[in-house]
């Protein structure tokens, strides 16, 4: 067996006031690289030993900016670049909405962090002991005693006077402890533990996927999975084409739907067609309602073409033109029914006297977009 | 116990006097010349000082009632500054007579037509406003009365029992004042836009005073022990315990005045976010960024290491600047109401001026004529030994 080196040279104190003198003796020996070990924090301690502020604050600070970092570019690139969606007429960049995420991101890596750090700093990973573990130093420290110990890197380090000065200031137990030898190869790449590992991890996927997949849908246990019906997006077994949605009989049409009769044709041949609706308060009223539900978001309220989709969908030129002013109803009309370069056909969510209904609210848009003079004079009377 | 008792210097209150003369001259040339904003100013100055003196009574019903050691050295602190509370009742008065220039719902004829402030008329009247006032302070000056008068008969008679007395009055206080200082806020600052409401707004001032009397108690302390007026054992382990708290409260200010902005922000009703568009118009949109640095940005740095926690200078520093915050933040309250644009003068300057003359004052009374250290108390000695 080769010689052991020694790590360290420690003795026990009784009470928290003898090891505070201890610790002040020491210092005032000389001596620098030496570690104190109590039962609970003794207060003063730092004092004493002369310690600088630890480096783990700072290594937590910084490890906290970067998580709050990484948390803010994250839900930016996410939100504006890979999957934009307006949620509330909010800006894509809702910094307010990212706080209390950023927050507990922060706080999460900086935990995480900080007990990472130590395990690094303490332990020196992947070494995952230290010389103290296991000595009847660390038995009696973790109960009721108090320790010190010199470690053997102190540039004053010698074996027999550290023992006589420890006799000196009256400690007890004094031991010498040495170190463990720095595994030549990591244990943590062994056959064995790759294997085990393995085992483990295919042991719990495969008992979690039985247990999800399986046991929960053993009857009665199905949660009403298994029905007998036919589900969107899937093969239908029944009908040989493949489809569970029949189609009506061609030709058959909706109760209440007036099919458009100038589908798909020119707007020349539509000019013709009158408004069937009176000029009505009520009449208005629900053209209002239903412009602001379906147009609006493209159009604007007020049909200026300000669209609310944050430029997401193309913009659409304004109401307000002098071209559309110039068109019969029935050309609007026509364009709402049959749809228009990029904008669709409305035939089938709007009603066809919803449809006139919304043609004269367009009017009065415009005519309210471009009130003459003596509009003004008419309401005055 | 060895406490030698050490006079305040004759200079101190000399400076005090100063102070509130000067400040009351240019109450009085405000008020004269522009009494509308004076009138505003007069509502900024009664919430920064009830945030002090009304604060420093908290502290000491907390410290009570949580059974703390640490601050019982430093209470009679508290206690000189929580001796100004009959002052900020005074300071209210002038406010009174002129409720109908400040407030929008003390127009009968607007609350006629407004169906919004006719279902909040039977809360948002003169007369009970006036009660409410009257009643809040003189139950606020009965407790201080209760506590400080324990608190000085322990000092001759060292009867413990006055300790077991106060915890309980602190039990019954505690809600009480919480309540209270919500109706404060409510009734000065959240009723100056009575159609806008936060349910939020009574947490958000409440924390505004615990800071603020802590801020206040922070320098006193620190000032007097540096130069010995207090106790050779009080130091950085106090210290840390009151960086500590200032900072936690700073840190629970920003977590309360975000939750608010967060929650109107969220649901983006009209008359709910017309009240932060009002503090985002016009240069109060500076004023914004500014008070968000100096309310929470600076005084989180400055305290965020241990060492800066147990430093006598930056303590000071640091609860100096908490305050002029929280003097900031009850103009930012209050003004956008006045003015669209950031308004700043003489007008803002005499108010502040004169309260602070007015603590100056109290405290150097209270000092002459009280121990500066409870003597009497059975938990000093713990709080002298305190060690974290």
């Amino acid at each position: 067996m080769e010689e052991k080196k020694i790590f360290s040279i420690a003795a026990l104190f009784d009470t928290p006031d003898d090891i505070t003198r201890a610790v002040k003796e020491t210092t005032a020996t000389g001596y620098t690289k030496y570690d104190v070990n109590t039962p609970y924090p003794v207060h003063g301690m730092e004092k004493a030993m002369k310690l600088k502020p630890s480096l783990l604050g700072f290594i937590t600070f910084v490890i906290g900016v970067g998580g709050a970092t990484f948390a803010i570019l994250f839900m930016s690139w996410v939100t504006i670049v890979d999957y934009p969606l307006v949620i509330g007429g909010k800006p894509f960049f809702s910094w307010p909405a990212f706080v209390p995420i950023t927050f507990e991101v922060t706080v999460l890596s900086a935990s995480v962090g900080t007990v990472v750090a130590m395990i690094a700093l303490f332990f020196k990973f992947p070494h995952n002991s230290h010389p103290l573990h296991d000595t009847n130093y660390m038995r009696k420290v973790s109960s009721d005693k108090f320790g010190i110990n010199i470690v053997a890197i102190d540039p004053i380090f010698n074996e027999d006077k550290i023992k006589e000065f420890f006799k000196k200031i009256g400690g007890k137990e004094i031991e010498t402890i040495y170190e463990e030898p720095f595994p030549k190869e990591i244990k943590m790449f062994d056959k064995r533990f790759i294997g085990a590992l393995i085992l483990v991890m295919l042991i719990t996927s495969g008992v979690s996927y039985l247990v999800l997949n399986k046991l929960l849908y053993i009857q009665p246990y199905s949660w009403m999975s298994e029905q007998d019906k036919g589900l969107p997006q899937t093969k239908s077994e029944v009908f040989s084409d493949g489809f569970t949605m029949r189609q009506p009989v061609e030709g058959t049409i909706a109760r209440d739907f007036i099919p458009y009769e100038y589908k798909g044709m020119k707007d020349s041949a539509v000019i013709n067609l009158s408004n069937p609706l009176p000029y009505s308060k009520q009449v208005l009223a629900i053209g209002k309602s239903r412009f602001d539900t379906y147009c609006s978001p493209c159009h604007g309220y007020f049909g200026k073409g300000d669209t609310r989709l944050r430029d997401q969908f193309p913009k659409p030129p304004t109401l307000h033109s002098d071209k559309v002013r110039n068109w019969a109803d029935g050309n609007i009309y026509h364009v709402i029914t049959n749809g228009q370069n990029i904008m669709p056909s409305y035939e089938k969510q709007i009603s066809r006297d919803d449809r006139w209904a919304i043609v004269h609210y367009i009017r009065v848009l415009q005519r309210s977009q471009n009130a003459k003079d003596s509009d003004f004079e008419d309401s005055k009377k | 116990m060895d406490y030698q008792k050490k006079e305040l210097p004759k200079k101190f209150s000399t400076i005090g006097w100063i102070l509130v003369l000067l400040g009351v001259l240019l109450v009085v040339i405000s008020y004269l010349v522009n009494p509308m904003r004076a009138s505003f100013n007069n509502v900024i100055a009664l919430m920064f000082m009830a945030g002090i003196s009304v604060g420093a009574l908290v502290l000491v019903a907390l410290e009570h009632l949580s059974g703390a050691v640490w601050s019982t050295p430093m209470r009679r602190v508290s206690e000189f500054l929580a001796a100004s509370i009959p002052f900020v009742a005074v300071l209210g008065i002038p406010l009174l007579f002129n409720l109908h220039g400040l407030f929008h719902w003390t127009h009968t004829d607007v609350v006629k037509s407004d169906a919004i402030l006719q279902g909040k008329s039977p809360y948002l009247n003169t007369e009970f406003l006036i009660i409410r006032y009257v009643v809040i302070f003189a139950i606020l000056i009965l407790f201080y009365f209760i506590f400080t008068r324990n608190s000085r008969k322990q000092d001759i008679t060292k009867d413990q029992n006055l300790t077991k007395r106060n915890v309980k009055i602190s039990a019954a206080f505690m809600p009480i004042a919480a309540i209270g200082i919500s109706f404060l806020a409510i009734d000065w600052m959240m009723s100056l836009e009575p159609h806008w409401y936060s349910t939020i707004f009574g947490i958000y001032y409440i924390t505004a005073t615990l800071l603020a009397g802590l801020a206040a108690t922070t320098y006193a302390v620190v000032s007097l022990n540096e130069k010995g007026y207090l106790h050779s054992s009080i130091g950085a382990d106090h210290y840390y315990s009151f960086g500590a708290l200032l900072f936690g409260i700073t840190n629970f200010w920003a977590y309360i005045a975000f939750s608010q902005f967060l929650l109107i922000w969220y649901a983006n009703i009209p008359e709910e976010t017309i009240w932060f568009m009002m503090r985002w118009s016009g240069g109060w949109k500076y004023i914004t960024i500014a008070m968000i640095v100096i309310r929470f940005a600076i005084p989180y740095f400055g305290l965020l290491t241990a060492q800066s926690k147990t430093d006598p200078k930056r303590l000071k520093i640091v609860a100096v600047i908490i305050l002029l915050a929280h003097l900031f933040d009850m103009y930012w309250l209050v003004m956008p109401t006045y003015d669209d644009t950031a308004v700043f003068s003489f007008y803002e300057i005499g108010f502040p001026v004169l309260i602070i003359g007015i603590l100056i004052l109290v405290f150097s009374f209270q000092a002459k004529r009280h121990n500066m250290i409870p003597i009497g108390d059975p938990k000093l000695q713990r709080g002298l030994d305190f060690h974290l």
